[in-house]
């Protein structure tokens, strides 16, 4: 049976734990908030950027000299995986399942006989799929100790594909994230960003029934367009990964909290019962002490 | 006089979305003066200010640093890299940045030509800003 003293020590140490967690829980909310309201924030643009891309990708993808951004490059033996993970932990499984995910999307990759290669945000991420994928690791970004997101963190990701891109390292990208259903649920996705999948074209009507003048001509802006939309596509799944792990992470400390308050309850009872023991056993050696005499 | 809707965007927030009477937009190949009922047009941006005007007064004045804007008879859509309300534009923030994108450019100076534009586009785009910033 434990001491009394080491007992104290045991409730007051889960004690603190659970204020940390709590804590912890607290921060993430409001983190949450503020990330669900930039990931909404962001949306309006995506879905004009869509919008715009349908009108104009539609009238160029079926040409030879198409730009390698809309169309890839044509083979389809080296896919780059971009996973996009959290650069910190205890955020409930919300790391680990990224990770397995891109996992299982590497091995079947490979056993189809494709090159993979992966870069990898966050640093979570990269931690885990070096310990098995070192070889195939390209390049890691972290935004560590940054307090909030910007548009140009997710161009300077885009700015690296592109580059791959052009340097012909890869033929096939896709982004692997958690994607936010809500606050419970996060599921990892693929989405694929190179060849762009093109967004179905909209009704002629949206165009008041006539086709769009293009000033400069429709290969310069769609050359301006391209870049623009794989950054807002990362831009996209960086803010739902972050608004993901501050709703795992206030999910799991919720539960370490509930726990915790569990396991002080039964810590006390414990505890009470061992006092109660004591006192009771020192009054037995009293009493049979006195009849002794 | 007929109005459309005016819509500004930039990745980071939908920074206008109302009924205008005209804008003028600084097109990659000059201002353009939008009215309700225009020609459908897609249309690429340089560094500039978009204007506002109604009942014949400007009554908004927003920078862009280049961008798209896709114009149709009811609506037009700017899609901003970037905005800001000119009165909010500070000088010591265009001429830092007017600084960075001058390194940038001079940096460039022996890229591929592809490179040297964007940087020129980029650089322009900060002198735009830092002209508007010195007007407001």
């Amino acid at each position: 049976m434990p001491s009394l003293k080491s007992l104290r020590m045991r409730i007051n140490s889960v004690k603190s734990t659970r204020k940390i967690t709590q804590a912890m829980k607290m921060v993430a909310a409001a983190k949450l908030r503020r990330a669900q309201s930039q990931a909404e924030a962001a949306r309006p643009y995506a879905v004009r950027m869509e919008r715009m891309l349908a009108s104009l990708g539609a009238s160029v993808a079926g040409t030879p000299d198409a730009p390698k951004l809309l169309v890839g490059s044509g083979g389809d033996a080296v896919h780059l995986l971009v996973v996009v993970t959290a650069d910190r932990g205890l955020a409930g499984p919300f790391n680990t399942n990224v990770g397995r995910f891109a996992r299982a999307r590497i091995r079947e990759l490979e056993a189809q006989g494709k090159t993979v290669k992966l870069l990898t945000v966050g640093r979570k991420g990269a931690a885990y799929l070096k310990r098995e994928f070192a070889s195939r690791v390209v390049g890691e970004i972290s935004f560590a100790g940054k307090k909030r997101l910007e548009f140009s963190d997710a161009s300077e990701v885009a700015a690296r594909i592109t580059a791959m891109l052009e340097a012909g390292e890869f033929d096939v990208c896709a982004l692997v994230y958690n994607r936010f259903r809500n606050v419970m649920t996060q599921v990892p996705t693929e989405q694929r960003l190179i060849p762009a999948p093109l967004p179905e074209a909209g009704s002629p009507a949206d165009s008041g029934g006539a086709l769009y003048e293009y000033e400069p001509t429709e290969e310069e802006i769609l050359a301006q367009l391209l870049p623009q939309n794989l950054a807002i596509q990362v831009y996209r799944a960086l803010l739902e990964s972050a608004a993901g792990e501050q709703g795992s992470r206030m999910t799991a400390m919720d539960n370490a909290t509930r726990n915790a308050g569990e396991m002080i309850n039964k810590l006390t009872l414990n505890y009470n019962r061992t006092r109660q023991a004591n006192i009771t056993k020192e009054l037995i050696e009293i009493i049979s002490g006195a009849e002794a005499v | 006089m007929a109005n459309f809707q005016l819509e500004l965007v930039s990745p980071e927030k939908l920074l206008l979305s109302r009924e205008v009477e005209m804008a003028i937009i600084p097109a990659a190949e000059g201002e353009m003066g939008v009215l309700a009922g225009h020609a459908p047009m897609i249309v690429a941006l340089r560094g500039g200010t978009i204007r506002v005007r109604e009942n014949g007064a400007e009554t908004e004045r927003l920078f862009v640093a280049g961008g798209f804007a896709e114009i149709t008879p009811t609506r037009v859509t700017v899609l901003a890299d970037e905005a800001t309300p000119v009165a909010e534009l500070s000088r010591a923030e265009a001429d830092r940045r007017v600084a960075e994108a001058q390194a940038a450019y001079d940096a460039a100076a022996m890229d591929t030509p592809e490179r040297r534009d964007a940087a020129m586009a980029r650089l322009l785009a900060m002198r735009a800003m830092k002209d508007a910033a010195q007007a407001a």
